[in-house]
């Protein structure tokens, strides 16, 4: 039901049930934000959104009061402009004085509100809190100094993404965001997904940072440097040059590293292929021999590692693939590097991600081979950017090349990893093959497609009708979990991503660059599965001519070798 | 130690959320602190992160992270209190002792807090030592008490 | 030793059914030995509040039982409350048979012997007497003034406070034989919820805990916001330093809060309560518990209660500590086990709040004014008081006041009546200067205020709040400067961190004054004009937080400073340009010295001295050394010459 509301002066139509900020935006009235977290419960903490509203006597939120009828609101007169700049004058008075040397300069929420408020002096000088940095977990470092107590990271890690490792300790300005007894990160519960990441406003929480070595990598003479990306970096990277959203870029991306000084340009998704290939035998194997199902996908580090830490008796459930960046490192590694006569010493591999989880994968003890990481070095979809703009190469002024053989061609099975519920989708696709000798007449499943949380579709393969789940929600998965002990057996395989979305959204990817993002993202995705002639990962005919010159078949010792691994307890306070 | 812990984390176990704080405030009474062990265990027991727990208890001020002393000072701080110079009891505490509101001394024998108004205002300022209270204190009585209490902490 | 006749359960029993007209003349007797309107041996009453047992009330209990042990006296030795003379503490008072009851004063354990010598043979002894109880059927002692003659006392209106210091606070049976729980009686048999809560809104009862809202309205939105599941919470969290009221009520007269309470449960439809008490009251909590045991054992709470049907349950949860919880929703998101952070209103308590569920929170004191509104009318309370502000208001005098404890007067009484009448004006025969209101969250008032009437709207436009309740009362000895320091200190403790203008500004406040408290040190103009500008900058930040902060602590949190400013500028300015504390308070703007004519060089100071700042030969006048002096005034205090000057 609508009924009329008075906003700087002019009417407009409000909703009942909605709140102010609502009313606003749908009326493409804009007004600051800063601790609010679309799809939660507002909790009126950051006081940015105020606004005036005739008759009440102090200034109220917008998030999270309720319109009413007649209501007169003044969303930029002097007194609201004023109370926000005097909170972001506050905020900047316990925050440290050093932009220029902050990871998110340029691209900072505080800068951002600084900038638009208008504040020229330090009119409140006084006491900054001083907190050491935790830079002692593989992927993220905490910068607790930077901190402005929004509250986002802490609500995405317990509402969205489900681990709850951060949590307030203490009260008032004493108050420090960390996880349980303000452990280091390493001796904590996080699983590394960097939604934190994506959630702070400000440089309080960032990646690791691993540009520098390969910086030093890349100019090393004796280096042979090799990069690979996955395919969604190849359609996120574009945003943080302005380029169009969703583009791919994958040509000129090739072009700009071989310029940057790589050696050799590889494509993760051929790693994709090759890992959608190894997970359909293992099910089959499961299928056939009677093996643990259901059987639980293993890309997603941070699934591996909340389950190494809460359901440590699902192990035998995961599946023992590699992901694809460290199947693609371990071929590498040797394959590559026999074939072209390359010491593995002299070798340096180099995988940019959307991930920051990745980072933690790639040091991962059961992931080197004779004490040597299969992937050196991860960098994320923002360091890459960082990394091209630093060695002055012109994006866009590249031609489009191809990646390097043999490791260029990949199907847009191995693309559709990018998103939620597109790694059913492919494996669905060869598996299909696999147990019927044919190709899918549809291989397009719009089950796996929706915008939910939990998708399911049950498929008649040959003489089996086998259940297949994607779930994108750590609660979502643990929920399942529990269900698969007490005895549920309708599904036999289960992709479980931990970012909201898919690695589309991951803890690496640009930061607030583009409206919609992640449906253009996803809507790039799913074009180009429409475009592409090599829809499945069997098909590939480099992943083809992989196993003919070398891995035989994928149950061979050296594929068991290279290609798979194993999982263990971790013990931390969860 | 353990046992204790245990017996009373049992008998809490079919507690919701709103028994967190009662089940804290019985650990830190029977161990006189919340160590990282009792926290953890309150989180699985309860089916809580430990983040949570751990976020709850530093927010309130009567939870010890850090074993009280033999000897505990509590110096009232309240208003009037304030006014009749408590300030500079807690400042002499300090000095004497080593220790800040919320410490221990290293041999655990000592341990200090600054506390709200205990409610006895016409007998400022009040200090409670263990159980036993003293009141119209001065700095300079104060390390006539602590010797008292170092030569014999149950009965000074 | 005389054995219960009867326990509370056949107590109650009676109650109910004496209203058809029946009445038995055995319990009759009973209920007037529990009333002690007779005795036959003499009764002892020893004061056992917090404020009581600081004192040393323990030992003069123990005392006072050694005493009649040896002596092999009978006689009957009873615990109460606090009578809100906490000054004159340990209070004991002696009834003995045919007398009237004696109270006697600052009894402590080593007079108990002299004491009782005397009043035992009926012989008033001459220092100790505070007064006599009135008592219609009781002799009275010779030349001893009557307790409610007393200015202390003529000019209070001992409502809610009316059985705290008299009777046995672990007794129900007593509560009972005084009247106790005939209200809720009524209510659950005669009234309906809703005619509960309009005897309460007509009675004019507004919230004690400072927000003054009308009682029976707010009662009435719970009532009519649907749900089948509604929450009655008591508010005892009183975290004001400085404040006692609530406190002094539950140690002296539980069952009064638990009558009230459970008056307000039923006038909601609401069956689970919860009182929420600060787990520092520990002498409170345990006789709370203690009280709502025994209520359940005689069917007062539980199920059924008194045959009417109405269930409740009532449950304790102990504060752990933390100010804010004193705001509604704080102290929901505590009782809900969560860190105690207030939460944006709407949605209000009343329609959506515990547990989401509608939700009352009142304050101790506002409840404990049900009973006496049931027990006689609501035109009765709004006879009291003013136009706006009815009934009476429970004060926690406390500062550099004579008559230090808890005092209750009508609304209306004039600020000068209470300080200087009732509170027995300033101690040591000192100047006033101002009087802080509403504690942290309050604002002060300067001597040319006394006149004031104590009201809502009067205090409002004085510039200051009614607040729960605690009054410091501070002398020419005091630093303005300081004492606001102090509560901006406070706040930004208490401040729960999760609103910026709070969690930075109140921080900043205090920084502000901490800047023009500190040493100076070779200073440039340009400090001087940083600590003036700091000032300035005040009254943008106090605007903005009271504007925009998300709870009352947050928004009151300028009003210490913004009051004192108005009210006492000059001695800011001479902190901030002179760098000099009139007051002597300030540490580190202050220097003692000493005068060497009255110093006799007994070196005390100097062995007391923390920095060693102090030189001088025995007999000898001594002499301090200004930069190593840190102002901490050890030797002030010791000195038995007054040779220290503060500079």
């Amino acid at each position: 039901m609508n009924f009329p509301i008075e906003v700087n002066n002019k009417t407009i139509l409000a909703r009942r049930g909605e709140t102010i900020l609502e009313a606003l935006d749908r009326n493409g009235i804009k007004v600051p934000t800063l601790c609010h977290m679309p799809g939660l419960n507002p909790t009126g903490s950051c006081r940015m959104c105020v606004v005036e509203v005739e008759g009440k006597r102090n200034l109220i939120t917008a998030c999270s009061y309720p319109v009413e009828e007649w209501m007169k609101i003044k969303t930029h007169s002097p007194r609201v402009v004023n109370a926000r700049k005097t909170n972001v004058e506050l905020l900047l008075s316990n925050h440290p004085d050093d932009c220029l040397y902050c990871e998110r300069n340029g691209n900072c929420e505080l800068q951002l509100f600084a900038e638009q408020l208008n504040v020229r002096e330090r009119r409140f000088i006084g006491k900054k809190n001083k907190y050491k940095t935790d830079p002692s977990g593989s992927s993220i470092v905490r910068d607790p100094a930077k901190c402005i107590v929004c509250g986002r990271c802490v609500r995405t890690c317990d509402e969205i993404v489900g681990v709850c490792t951060l949590g307030f300790i203490g009260r008032g300005n004493q108050i420090i965001i960390g996880p349980s007894f303000n452990k280091q990160l390493n001796l904590s519960s996080c699983i590394a997904c960097g939604q934190c990441i994506m959630a702070c406003p400000t440089g309080a929480l960032h990646e690791k940072r691993h540009s520098d070595d390969l910086q030093q990598a890349l100019h090393h003479s004796k280096t042979h440097v090799v990069a690979q990306y996955s395919s969604t970096v190849a359609i996120s990277l574009g945003e943080e040059f302005n380029l169009k959203p969703g583009r791919e870029i994958n040509g000129i991306l090739n072009a700009a590293l071989r310029k940057a000084g790589f050696d050799k340009v590889f494509d993760t998704t051929f790693g994709a292929d090759l890992y959608l290939v190894q997970l359909t035998a293992e099910f089959e194997h499961r299928l056939n021999e009677g093996g643990r199902l259901p059987l639980f996908s293993s890309d997603c580090p941070a699934w591996i590692k909340y389950i190494e830490q809460w359901h440590s008796e699902m192990i035998p459930h995961i599946s023992t693939c590699k992901s694809p960046q460290q199947m693609l490192g371990s071929i590498i590694n040797r394959y590559y590097a026999d074939t072209y006569h390359i010491k593995t010493e002299d070798l340096y591999t180099v995988s940019a991600m959307p991930c920051t989880a990745k980072k933690f994968e790639a040091q991962r003890e059961q992931l080197t081979h004779k004490g040597i990481s299969d992937v050196d070095a991860v960098l994320t979809t923002r360091e890459l950017a960082q990394f091209i703009k630093l060695n002055g190469i012109e994006l866009q002024q590249n031609d489009s090349e191809l990646a390097d053989y043999p490791f260029h061609v990949r199907s847009s099975a191995g693309k559709l990893m990018s998103v939620a519920g597109g790694q059913t989708e492919a494996l669905i696709r060869t598996l299909y093959f696999r147990l019927t000798g044919n190709e899918m007449k549809q291989p397009r499943i719009a089950e796996m497609r929706v915008n939910k949380d939990y998708k399911e579709v049950k498929i008649k393969m040959g003489k089996h009708l086998l259940g297949f789940a994607a779930v994108n929600s750590i609660a979502l998965a643990h929920k399942l979990i529990e269900e698969i002990k007490a005895g549920r057996d309708d599904l036999h395989f289960i992709e479980v991503m931990v970012c909201p979305g898919g690695c589309i959204n991951g803890g690496g990817q640009p930061i607030r660059k583009a409206q919609n993002a992640l449906k253009i993202r996803q809507k790039s995705i799913y074009e180009l599965d429409e475009k592409d002639p090599i829809s499945a990962a069997h098909k590939n005919p480099g992943i083809i001519g992989l196993y003919t010159d070398f891995l035989i078949s994928p149950d061979s010792s050296i594929a068991r070798e290279l290609l798979h691994t194993s999982y263990k307890k971790r013990e931390v306070p969860l | 130690m353990a046992d204790i812990l245990d017996e009373i984390i049992e008998r809490h176990v079919n507690t919701e959320r709103d028994g967190l704080i009662p089940l804290l405030q019985e650990v830190q009474s029977s161990q006189g602190f919340l160590s990282e062990d009792a926290i953890i265990r309150i989180g699985a027991s309860m089916e809580l992160p430990t983040s949570k727990i751990y976020g709850v208890a530093t927010f309130y001020d009567q939870f010890r992270f850090e074993p009280r002393g033999r000897v505990h000072f509590q110096v009232c701080h309240g208003t009037t209190c304030h006014i009749n110079h408590s300030l500079r009891i807690l400042q002499e505490i300090e000095r004497l002792l080593k220790i800040k509101p919320g410490q221990t001394t290293r041999d655990g024998m000592f341990s200090v807090d600054a506390t709200n108004c205990m409610g006895a205002c016409s007998l400022s300022p009040v200090i409670k030592v263990n159980d036993t209270y003293y009141h119209d204190v001065s700095p300079a009585d104060l390390k006539e008490i602590i010797e008292k209490y170092k030569s014999n902490p149950l009965h000074p | 030793m005389e054995t219960v006749l009867a326990p509370a359960k056949e107590i109650v029993d009676y109650m109910l059914h004496s209203k058809y007209g029946s009445t038995n003349t055995t319990m009759e007797d009973y209920l007037s030995r529990l009333r002690r309107d007779k005795v036959n041996r003499p009764v002892i009453f020893v004061g056992m509040g917090t404020c009581g047992i600081v004192a040393g009330a323990e030992n003069t209990l123990a005392a006072i039982k050694n005493y009649l042990n040896e002596k092999n006296i009978d006689a009957e030795v009873v615990e109460v409350g606090c009578i809100g003379l906490c000054a004159h503490e340990p209070i004991v008072d002696v009834q003995l048979p045919g007398k009237r009851r004696l109270a006697l004063s600052r009894v402590k354990a080593e007079m108990v012997e002299n004491l009782l010598d005397n009043i035992l043979n009926f012989e008033v002894p001459n220092y100790s007497v505070l007064g006599q109880y009135a008592h219609l059927n009781q002799e009275a002692w010779d030349e001893v003034d009557e307790l409610g003659s007393l200015p202390f006392f003529r000019l209070q209106h001992r409502l809610v406070l009316k059985n705290c210091g008299v009777i046995n606070p672990t007794s129900l049976e007593e509560y009972l034989a005084h009247g106790g729980y005939g209200a809720l009686e009524r209510v659950l048999h005669n009234y309906a919820p809703s005619k509960v809560c309009d005897i309460v809104e007509e009675s004019g009862l507004r919230g004690r805990g400072g927000g003054g809202f009308n009682t029976g309205r707010k009662w009435k939105i719970a009532l009519n916001t649907p749900d089948d599941e509604k929450y009655m919470v008591c508010n005892g969290d009183e975290s004001d330093p400085g404040a006692f009221m609530d406190r002094a009520i539950v140690e002296g007269d539980p069952h009064r809060l638990i009558e009230g309470l459970a008056i307000a449960a039923y006038a909601i439809n609401s069956t689970k309560a919860y009182i929420y008490i600060r787990a520092e009251y520990a002498v409170a909590v345990k006789r709370l518990r203690h009280a709502l045991e025994q209520a359940t054992q005689a069917g007062i709470l539980g199920y059924n209660i008194m045959n009417s049907g109405f269930n409740l349950n009532i449950q304790v949860s102990e504060g752990a500590g933390a100010f804010v919880c004193g705001e509604e929703t704080a102290l929901i998101s505590s009782i809900e086990g969560k860190r105690g952070m207030p939460g944006p209103k709407p949605p209000f308590p009343a329609i959506r709040g515990l547990f989401g569920r509608p939700t009352v929170v009142n304050n101790v004191e506002t409840l404990a004014n049900i009973p006496p509104i049931i027990d006689n009318g609501p035109d009765w309370y709004a006879g009291i008081g003013t136009e706006k502000s009815k009934g009476t208001k429970v004060f926690a005098l406390a500062g550099n006041i004579t008559n230090t404890g808890l005092v209750e007067v009508n609304m209306g009484t004039t600020l000068k009546t209470l300080v200087y009448t009732i509170g027995g004006g300033i101690k040591n025969g000192k100047r006033l200067k101002a009087i802080q209101f509403g504690g942290p969250s309050g604002s002060c008032l300067p001597e040319q205020s006394l006149d004031v009437s104590i009201d809502y709207e009067s205090l409002a436009e004085a510039g200051t709040i009614m607040g729960s309740g605690g009054l410091v009362v501070m002398d020419e000895d005091t630093c303005m400067v300081d004492i606001v320091k102090f509560f901006t200190d406070f706040l930004q403790k208490a401040s729960c961190g999760k609103c910026i203008p709070c969690r930075e500004g109140s921080r900043r406040l205090h920084e502000i004054l901490e800047n023009i408290t500190k040493r100076p040190m070779n200073e440039s103009g340009h400090e001087t004009l940083e600590r003036f500008k700091g000032v300035l900058q005040l009254e943008n930040l106090a605007e903005v937080m009271r504007d925009t902060s998300l709870c009352g602590l947050g928004q009151t949190a300028p009003n210490p400073l913004l009051s004192a400013l108005k009210y006492f500028r000059e001695e800011f300015e001479e902190h901030i340009f002179d760098r000099k504390c009139r007051a002597g308070v300030c540490k580190d703007l202050r220097m003692f010295s000493i005068d060497v004519e009255k110093c006799t060089g007994c070196t005390l100071c100097a062995r007391k001295c923390p920095t060693i700042a102090i030189i001088g030969a025995p007999r000898t006048p001594h002499f301090i050394i200004e930069d190593k002096c840190i102002g901490c005034g050890i030797c002030f205090d010791v000195c038995k010459f007054v040779a220290v000057i503060i500079k």
